[in-house]
């Protein structure tokens, strides 16, 4: 293999992962509340914000990554308590105008709150880059993979090894029925809004010494995590983990091999293409609609 | 419900109602201005703003122009061209302003033109690229060097290190392209043959791919980079990550501590064109723009803790050039403003010595930028 | 039926009536600016309404074909000389021709996928027009021609007003007359069930095709006409959050109604003039109130009033 073409797989898996991880969030959202949650890269965005800003008030870094994912899990529930739970009853369309405005409020928050600069964080260990076969990575790549890799065996476990997960899930399939096997499917919602915002304010602390952060870095993790939940199949975490990978090896070797100018585009029209040939996404549930 | 709806919308409308009547206040000077506060330029927009609130209040406290106060009406047109027109509209037919000083970026700048022109308002433009003066507009002036002049500062520093190979990296942007086509154009004058081209979007989380395409290409000796914000700062550690042995230049655009700060070690020795403001302790002292360049940084410093950019600077400039502007015509006249900007001679502001004509409504020569190299996290004056 | 339509001349004649009134509040040029963009808007959004509202579609890209609309317009007068009535409507046919093209993939998704792949639709066409520099003048974007009927050119606002205007009342003329016809009601039957409506004999694909088509080619002349209007366009024209603002439009406003799409151009186009002089805290105050509009409306801004109007007299 080429060091140039690891070059760009090693790009790929380290953006294909940071895409992953803020899929994993619309996923889980999607999978209890059927909403597709538009402030997700807000969550990401104030993880990496309130870390940097804690970490400058002198915090030691354990505490304030804590400190952060706690904030964003409150943000989280508070958007779920306050503006999805009253509109349960309404349309797709006006619950994605609701998250869109929460997004927009939260980020005009976060440029009140903090300011509208960009920050760097310091990496986990270091930024002396390994070589391997003549192509390179950083060590924070290493990180944002590995704690993929963690997450995704963690949820794996706990959706299908613990009982409260297995009510997540079977509220997932059928909300009514849940409902009456006695799960208590306005905890389920609350708790898949604090699960998403952990785990968007995980990504984000993960990636903020590789891309930096700013009270705008959720706009586009938004779009890309969306389009890495779509491609994997809304509704299946292990979905929007591929999905993230295909996005993200797609961007790295149109980057390479074809033109920089049209990495995203391609990226589109591979999703594109993966939506026509499989409507429900790569390894979404066929939609059976109820007539 | 409802009725807590309708009291709040009656409280927000009373505080917009209020906000308004404020703004038709004694006769005082109106200074307008739309800057991309949020969005994608508030990198640039946010110092920019914060530079005219503090000058116009300072100005305001000394005792006004031609004895009366400045009022500052300004907008955040969000980075979109369309709420820049709308904003300067409503600048010109609502506010009635004397002067605008404002446009963050080429993009809205060159989309409230027309407006201004049609109008006959004196406008000093804070974009960056050439096309907004020239051709010469009527009313249109500027601060900021222009990225064909910080180009070819970049390429006269390469000539005198016998660099002839380039490989060129370039953003989505207005600017970045802007600057790409003037590396581009440029360079058959100069001697300098672009051995890579490749670009990337807004907002990217890796730039490797390019960079490793520019990394192989063939007799590379140094590498340009055009574009700002955090973008620049990725460019700069994937850089580093590759290893990537030549030198990297770096446009005007990253000329802010963020960008040193953002890219820790990776922006080490990094060269640029930058207005001397940003060196101005390195300035000899006969340097006119010693004194204004130190004063500005401390006082920006003092009023925000947080250190200059130059951006800001083009906005210290503009409403300075402004200012003078309306003095030595004495009154707010549009064409004695117009005629007072045209004949401004060794105006000594932030961005340079400011000399402008009929026909050059930047002022601005290559003197005016200095070359400097950014040396255990600080920007080193290059001689 | 009959009841029905002297309704609908009912409300087109008062929608007549305060666009010939209105001039009558506006004092300056920048006024009028206000109220042309939001006509302009309103164009796009009732045709999307349609789409959206009454076939009960997803569309995150109508941007594209606004954008396509404004530069086809930009491109034909600036570069090739046409004249702008000409290149108005070739440009119109040229976005129909490609949305029928890519109606029939893309419209066999469905709720978010279908969001997505509109949304795709509209980012590809952004970065084509980004990156197509010598054509579309790049990122920085290109000055436009003005509009020029019987060989004069249009700058002037109250002359702009009144073009609006008229595109607008015609527009909300044929929505109307579609919403209440058989293919109106065949919409409906596919916002209810799409299986069910095609076991009724309608043609679910054809009708989401065409009412795709007919929203696309009306976003098309509104990107002309604007593109005209403000003599400059730029990419975000076609950007991704200039798609979600027009949705939000119709949304906000009320889906399945002409009039609440209508009211939601007005609203969203007025509101960021207003909350303008907040400065820092416009966005939090912008992203409140839509919020707190959708969740106490969800139905949207005009259906719901209906709604309490209907109760209040009813009790």
């Amino acid at each position: 293999m080429s060091a140039e073409l690891l070059q760009f797989i090693f790009s790929g898996i380290t953006v294909g992962a940071i895409y992953a991880l803020v899929g994993l969030g619309f996923s889980i959202i999607y999978n209890a509340s059927q909403v597709i949650n538009f402030a997700q890269g807000e969550f990401v965005m104030i993880g990496g914000m309130a870390t940097v800003s804690l970490l400058a008030a002198g915090l030691p870094m354990p505490v304030a990554i804590v400190l952060a994912i706690l904030a964003t899990i409150v943000v989280g529930m508070a958007l779920e308590k306050l503006a999805i739970e009253p509109a349960r009853s309404a349309s797709i369309v006006t619950l994605i105008i609701i998250t869109i405005g929460a997004s927009i409020f939260l980020r005009g928050l976060a440029q009140i709150v903090w300011d509208r600069n960009f920050h760097p964080m310091s990496s986990f260990s270091g930024d002396k880059p390994i070589n391997i076969g003549g192509a390179s990575i950083v060590p924070q790549s290493l990180w944002v993979l590995g704690s993929t890799v963690v997450i995704v065996i963690a949820l794996w476990i706990f959706f299908h090894r613990t009982r409260f997960g297995k009510a997540i899930l079977a509220t997932s399939f059928n909300s009514d029925v849940a409902r009456l096997m006695g799960i208590n499917v306005r905890f389920v919602l609350l708790f898949s809004f604090a699960l998403a915002a952990m785990l968007g304010a995980i990504a984000g602390i993960l990636i903020t010494p590789i891309i930096l952060t700013s009270y705008q870095v959720g706009v586009l993790l938004g779009l890309k995590g969306f389009s890495a939940a779509i491609v994997g199949g809304l509704g299946n975490p292990m979905g929007a983990i591929a999905g993230g990978f295909v996005v993200g090896i797609a961007e790295s070797m149109t980057a390479g091999y074809i033109s920089s100018d049209y990495k995203d585009a391609v990226a589109f029209i591979i999703i594109l293409l993966v939506l026509f040939l499989r409507p429900q996404g790569l390894f979404g549930r066929k939609i059976s609609e109820r007539v | 419900m409802f009725r807590t709806f309708f009291k709040t919308s009656l409280v927000a409308i009373a505080l917009v109602a209020m906000f308004i009547s404020n703004a038709y206040a004694a006769d005082t000077i109106k200074i307008g201005t739309f800057l991309s506060v949020t969005g994608p330029a508030s990198f640039l927009g946010d110092p920019e703003m914060k530079t005219l609130e503090l000058y116009v209040d300072r100005i305001n406290k000394a005792g006004g122009v031609l004895g009366k106060q400045i009022e500052l009406i300004a907008y955040d047109d969000a980075t979109d061209p369309k709420n820049a027109v709308s904003f300067v509209k409503r600048l010109i037919h609502e506010d009635k302003v004397d002067i605008i000083v404002g446009g963050t970026t080429t993009g809205n700048t060159m989309a409230v033109i027309q407006e201004v022109e049609r109008a006959g308002i004196p406008f000093i433009s804070l974009g960056g690229a050439s096309v907004i003066i020239d051709p010469v507009k009527k009313w249109v002036f500027k601060t900021p060097h222009t990225d064909r002049l910080a180009v070819s500062k970049v390429y006269e520093d390469m000539k005198t290190r016998g660099i002839s190979k380039i490989g060129l990296i370039s953003g989505s942007g207005g600017f970045d392209k802007s600057c790409r086509k003037n590396a581009i154009d440029l360079s058959a004058a100069a001697g300098i043959t672009i051995v890579a081209d490749e670009t990337h979007g807004k907002g990217d989380t890796d730039m490797t791919p390019q960079l490793t395409k520019i990394k192989n290409a063939e007799g590379l000796q140094a590498v340009l980079t055009c574009g700002f914000g955090s973008d620049e700062v990725l460019v700069a550690k994937n850089f580093a990550q590759l290893g990537i042995e030549v030198p990297l230049y770096a446009s005007h655009g990253v000329a802010s501590s963020s960008y040193i700060t953002g890219a820790g070690g990776a922006a080490e020795n990094v060269r640029l064109p930058a207005a001397a403001v940003l060196v101005a302790g390195q300035l000899p002292d006969d340097n006119p723009q010693k004194a204004i360049g130190l004063a500005y940084r401390e006082e920006y410093k003092k009023a925000y803790n947080e250190p200059i950019s130059t951006f800001g600077g083009h906005a210290y400039d503009g409403l300075f050039l402004a200012v003078d502007a309306i003095k030595r015509a004495g009154s707010t006249d549009p064409e004695k403003v117009l005629a007072a900007l045209e004949s401004t001679k060794s105006f000594v502001g932030v961005d340079g010595i400011f000399n402008m004509t009929a026909t050059d409504h930047l002022g601005l020569d290559s003197a005016s930028f200095q070359m400097v190299e950014i040396k255990n996290g600080d920007w080193q004056l290059l001689q | 039926m009959k009841r029905l339509a002297h309704a609908r001349t009912g409300s087109l004649l008062v929608l007549a009536l305060v666009m010939v009134l209105l001039p009558l509040l506006l004092d300056n040029p920048y006024r009028y600016d206000i109220v042309i963009r939001i006509g302009i808007n309103a164009i796009v959004c009732v045709g999307l309404n349609l789409f959206v509202g009454y076939a009960g579609q997803i569309s995150l890209g109508h941007a594209g074909f606004f954008a396509l609309g404004a530069y086809g317009s930009a491109i034909l007068t600036s570069q090739y000389s046409w004249p702008s009535l000409v290149a108005l409507p070739v440009s119109a046919l040229v976005v129909g021709v490609l949305a029928f093209v890519v109606a029939r993939p893309i419209l066999r998704l469905k709720g978010h996928y279908l969001a997505m792949g509109t949304l795709g639709m509209g980012v590809i066409i952004f970065l084509v027009i980004t990156h197509e520099t010598s054509l579309t003048g790049g990122p920085d974007g290109m000055p436009v021609p003005p509009l020029s009927i019987a060989g004069i050119d249009v700058y002037d606002e109250k002359t702009w007003y009144w073009i609006i205007a008229g595109v607008l009342l015609l527009n909300v003329w044929l929505a109307l007359n579609l919403v209440g016809s058989p293919i109106g009601r065949a919409l409906r039957a596919i916002h209810g069930s799409e299986p069910a409506a095609s076991v009724l004999g309608i043609n679910v694909a054809r009708y989401k095709a065409m009412v795709f088509v007919i929203s696309a080619v009306i976003a098309s002349v509104a990107g002309s006409l604007f593109t005209h209007y403000s003599g400059f366009i730029t990419p975000s024209e076609a950007g991704f959050l200039h798609s979600v603002e027009l949705i939000t439009m119709v949304v906000l406003g009320g889906m399945a109604s002409t009039y609440g799409a209508l009211v939601g151009a007005v609203i969203l186009t007025a509101l960021p003039q207003f909350l303008a002089v907040l400065h820092d805290y416009e966005m939090v105050v912008f992203g409140a109130v839509l919020m707190g509009t959708m969740i106490f409306m969800p139905k949207g801004i005009v259906p719901s009033i209906i709604d309490l109007l209907r109760r209040r007299r009813s009790s």
